[in-house]
């Protein structure tokens, strides 16, 4: 960790208890660097969830500082920080709460206040970037899980921010589904941070890897380096995947 | 056709009706003939149409004890016992016109919605200043029926797969069926709940800050304004013509 820069993300000793007392995050510290695209992992209940909803303020560690960019994630400054971090949750159906896929993706550049010309465009620019240019007019309700993930990338691409931050993006994907999703993500340039159970996933996009376990970093590294320690994933609930495992 | 004068229109002759005086009937029946004709000119299928337009029945029952509070001329005399009963001549005129109205004002209302896509009536109902709250409510609640329906059909569909019996008729008792309704209906409530809260979070990531905004909508054309003018002086029209023939 010494010496990185921490260009796009900087947290440090950040612990968050929720209020039923149950203590998600110990003590995080992360650095992240402009482009880098890093992957989450850790067993079920570790913090990764948590974690992400930090990095644009909708949850405010006890203890602890979260910077993006050079800006302090806090109540003053949340309105550029939710347009510089983007959150896609990770089940559609509550990201995309619009009647049309058009308000979807209209609803967050509407929020930053810009012209009626301008949303127009991110809106078209963005759907592009996904490849659902003409799904605009349609409701959300009835397109398949792998269209709404695309489009629930979408919604934030229009906010044009600098980090994505991904909840569980290719859970629940057939595999074609997946295929396309990780091409996506793989030609993004954005600073990405992706919280997965999806290990080929990791292996495929991030080149480097944070295992969070019990609310603590207990690993960072070079993703292939860590994929390869079969002590440290089973320890921590995680397996490689079979054609990297050894 | 525009959602805004959809919308105008219908509301305009639902007003007309219910401001139609008793027993016009020749009035009702031109009302009957210009919804149809808008029914049948929309391309709608007549009998679901007849069968919707049915559920205002019920509610017309609360207009029962008309038959026998207007004084008038008695029409039938009913002897329940001690009681004597009168049904009078006003009294069934102004039962029966209130039943006819209120099965012409859900008409209506059922030609709106068949030929009118929800997205655009909603966007309607901000453009005639439906207060922003109200409108995002129900685009709110008709994004999230549907998700709603889809989760109570998965419950009911694991009730049923585990509501086996050897014996050929199983199912307990009928409280302890009720007792699992009410404990499904109560863990969809603490469902959607937590969905509530999650969505939220989505519009908190993508700047919403307590107010409501939309995108701008283009006026009225011309030809829309004319239809609307055009639709209003029929209404007062049959209003006016209601009147002079009760």
């Amino acid at each position: 960790m010494a010496g990185q820069t921490c260009a796009a993300i900087q947290i440090r000793g950040l612990s968050f208890s929720y209020s039923d007392g149950n203590q998600a995050l110990r003590d995080i510290d992360l650095c992240i660097a402009a482009g880098e695209k890093v992957a989450l992992v850790g067993p079920n209940g570790a913090g990764k969830s948590t974690l992400l909803l930090h990095l644009n303020g909708i949850l405010t560690g006890q203890q602890g500082q979260v910077m993006v960019g050079d800006v302090v994630v806090s109540a003053p400054h949340l309105r550029l920080v939710r347009a510089v971090v983007g959150i896609v949750f990770q089940n559609p159906d509550d990201q995309l709460f619009s009647p049309t896929v058009f308000d979807d993706v209209a609803y967050g550049p509407i929020y930053m206040g810009l012209s009626e010309g301008e949303i127009r465009q991110r809106v078209a620019r963005a759907l592009g970037q996904v490849g659902m240019e003409s799904y605009a007019p349609r409701t959300s309700h009835h397109l398949s899980l792998g269209e709404k993930k695309r489009i629930s990338i979408a919604t934030v691409l229009a906010m044009d921010p600098r980090v994505l931050a991904l909840d569980e993006p290719s859970s629940g994907l057939d595999p074609r589904a997946r295929r396309t999703l990780i091409h996506l993500l793989q030609q993004l340039g954005q600073t990405m941070l992706v919280s997965t159970h999806d290990m080929m996933l990791v292996a495929e996009l991030c080149s480097r890897m944070v295992v969070l376990d019990q609310g603590r970093i207990v690993a960072d590294g070079a993703t292939r380096d860590l994929l390869a320690n079969d002590e440290l994933l089973r320890a921590h609930g995680l397996e490689a995947p079979p054609a990297l495992g050894r | 056709m525009d959602a805004r004068v959809k919308l105008l229109l219908a509301l305009a002759l639902v007003l007309c009706i219910s401001l139609m005086p008793v027993a016009a009937w020749p009035v009702y029946i031109l009302l009957l003939a210009l919804i149809l004709s808008a029914a049948i000119l929309s391309e709608l299928r007549m009998r679901p149409l007849l069968r919707r337009s049915m559920v205002a029945l019920p509610f017309a029952l609360a207009a029962l004890p008309l038959l026998l509070t207007v004084p008038g001329q008695t029409a039938v005399a009913l002897r329940l016992g001690p009681l004597h009963l009168a049904v009078t001549v006003p009294g069934v005129e102004r039962f029966a016109s209130i039943v006819v109205r209120s099965w012409l004002s859900v008409q209506v209302a059922i030609l709106l919605t068949a030929t009118t896509q929800l997205p655009d009536l909603l966007v309607a109902m901000g453009q005639l200043h439906m207060p922003r709250l109200l409108v995002a409510i129900l685009s709110l609640m008709w994004r999230y029926l549907a998700v709603l329906v889809d989760e109570a059909i998965r419950m009911m569909r694991a009730r049923d797969a585990r509501s086996a019996s050897w014996s050929g008729r199983g199912g307990g008792t009928l409280a302890w069926r009720a007792s699992v309704t009410g404990s499904m209906a109560g863990s969809l409530f603490l469902r959607g709940l937590e969905r509530s809260e999650r969505i939220h979070n989505a519009m908190l990531s993508r700047g919403y800050d307590g107010s409501i905004r939309g995108i701008a909508v283009p006026p009225l054309d011309w030809r829309s304004r004319l239809l609307v003018l055009l639709g209003l002086i029929v209404v007062l029209a049959l209003l006016l013509f209601g009147y002079w023939v009760a």
